[in-house]
């Protein structure tokens, strides 16, 4: 065997020798345990902050609103694709206050005009066509949007 | 939260049509269209300089080394448009420290490594030996015990020994060129596999990726040899340059006549997918398909190309036209990567509505990041010319 194929089998032979002790002291502790993953990983997940709250922990206090919201359309929309996560709120309601979406835009996100959205799945308006000069919220309800209101939003409480 | 709806409602205002929530964004950027063009020119560039080697394509030589020095210069840093992408540069070893075989782009790890180590730089070092170790004897300095150090001890210039380098390096060639195609072809199969886009998912991916790498790196390699003499005040031997354009010729047109299979299969396929596809083609991607892909990048070229197959008009003139086609194909390519990188991405995946790219001038994903990605191999390249000069190697 000539000296160049020697060397280089030697070369190869120390190179996959450090790739498998480097291999052996990089793999994660706790790899392999239950998949091609980190066990551990499951942990630090766990340790990550809690935003959303779940729409249950919601309805421990406004009992109210979850009997408005189960009679009408926006029955299985959960509290806190409006009103963003609530955790904090539900920890401490005095001092934490959840967003109140109050803009035309905002309901647009799911009700604006949009020829790709499925017309029978979510009803639908042109914005600049559909009362523009008005919010939303002042003929309707949110949380029971087909329970439309006549008086001034901001006498009743919803 | 408000900023939440704010950010979204600003990309909403980029959507047309209904859009999944998680397609708004696109995760792949330029990073991820550079990195396949940069492995396709390593692909392109060795399988050009396979042909004189392995099939004897005796005209070639000039460009042998040139090709073989553009290769290792770009699978340096193919990876590294990846890396930075991650933005987690460790994640890239871990690929290769926890092997999951049932993962097409985490054993490309071992793909790349095999290209590198067992082939592209074995078949240099083979082929370089002998000038390595006369170098080593006449350098002084530094650069000296670079070139020992590079000869790994082996100091033997016996006929009997430059004759087993010869064969090494011509068995070397051949395991190379499956292994180029293994390449270029693996980074198709990577989009091709996916099968939840209609755009990508095509079994005749990997041999698109495979030519389109051909083509690109022939034509670098053209550019590469032309520039390389320019610089060293050398008369460009025309017969070379003929040649690699009747090669760049010929693979574009495997090239053009499979892409153009593809979309004929789609087209006569019409499955559900083809409506936003044919929405793609002709809005989105219309200027970065139609326009550069396929006019600039491919039809101009093929049509210059084919002409001075019939007829050959003077040196100069082909000259410029041979260097104006071989930038005209590289850019070609790069859109070509682009429009399958950046195209699939631009679609739901419900059919219904499309997104839009916005490409970042600064930043880790951005364009400047992109540049200097493809800068550092011409770098490197520029390096590789300096210390291992093929004019410069000692005749026998």
């Amino acid at each position: 065997m000539p000296i160049q194929i020697k060397r280089h089998l030697i070369i190869l032979a120390i190179l996959i020798a450090a790739f498998v002790v480097f291999q052996q002291l990089m793999i994660p502790e706790s790899f392999g345990e239950l998949g091609h993953y980190r066990a551990n990983s499951l942990e630090d997940n766990e340790l990550f902050d809690i935003h959303y709250a779940g729409q249950e922990s919601c309805y421990e206090c406004h009992e109210d609103i979850s009997d408005l919201k189960e009679m009408d359309l926006h029955y299985d929309l959960s509290c806190e694709t409006c009103h963003g996560p609530g955790t904090d709120h539900n920890l401490s309601p005095d001092s934490v206050e959840l967003f109140i979406p109050d803009d035309r835009n905002f309901c647009g996100l799911c009700h604006a005009k949009n020829t790709a959205r499925n017309e029978d799945a979510v009803f639908q308006i042109e914005l600049k066509e559909h009362n523009p000069d008005k919010n939303c919220t002042y003929c309707h309800n949110p949380h029971a949007p087909w329970e439309l209101r006549n008086q001034d939003p901001q006498e009743e409480n919803f | 939260m408000e900023n939440h709806y704010d950010h979204l409602q600003e990309m909403l205002t980029r959507v047309d049509g209904f859009i999944y929530p998680n397609e708004i964004e696109l995760h792949w950027g330029i990073l991820v269209v550079v990195y396949p063009y940069v492995t396709g020119l390593v692909a392109g560039a060795f399988i050009l300089a396979s042909l004189e080697r392995v099939f004897n394509v005796k005209v070639l030589k000039p460009t042998y080394h040139i090709a073989l020095l553009t290769a290792l210069a770009f699978l340096l840093t193919a990876t590294l448009p990846l890396v930075s992408h991650l933005s987690q540069p460790g994640r890239a070893f871990q690929i290769m420290v926890t092997p999951n075989p049932n993962s097409a782009m985490a054993i490309f790890g071992f793909v790349y490594l095999w290209y590198l180590m067992v082939v592209l730089l074995l078949e240099i070092w083979f082929d370089y030996r002998r000038d390595i170790v006369i170098w080593s004897r006449e350098k002084k300095g530094l650069l000296k015990w670079v070139y020992k150090i590079m000869t790994i001890g082996i100091f033997d210039l016996s006929p009997k020994s430059i004759e087993w380098d010869k064969k090494i390096g011509y068995f070397i060639t051949v395991v190379g060129i499956p292994s180029a195609f293994l390449l270029h072809g693996y980074v198709g199969f990577i989009f091709g596999s996916v099968k939840a886009n209609p755009w990508w998912s095509s079994v005749l991916m990997p041999v698109i990726f495979l030519f389109s790498a051909m083509v690109s790196g022939i034509a670098l390699v053209m550019l590469v040899y032309m520039i390389v003499s320019f610089i060293r005040r050398v008369k460009i031997d025309m017969k070379v340059l003929d040649t690699i354009a009747k090669y760049l010729f010929y693979i574009l047109i495997i090239d053009f006549s499979l892409e153009a299979l593809d979309q004929i299969h789609r087209i006569y396929e019409a499955e559900e997918s083809f409506e936003i596809i044919s929405l793609l083609v002709s809005g989105k991607l219309s200027i970065t398909l139609g326009l550069i892909q396929l006019f600039l990048g491919t039809l101009i070229p093929l049509f210059a190309l084919g002409l001075f197959q019939l007829y050959k008009p003077a040196n100069r003139i082909r000259k410029w036209v041979y260097f104006i086609v071989g930038f005209l194909v590289l850019i070609g390519i790069f859109f070509m990567r682009w429009n399958v990188v950046i195209g699939g991405q631009l679609f739901s995946k419900s059919f219904y509505g499309f997104t839009s790219f916005k490409l970042q001038l600064i930043g880790s994903e951005g364009l400047w990041m992109a540049i200097l990605w493809m800068v550092v191999p011409v770098l490197i390249l520029a390096f590789l010319l300096w210390l291992l000069p093929p004019w410069k190697r000692v005749p026998e």
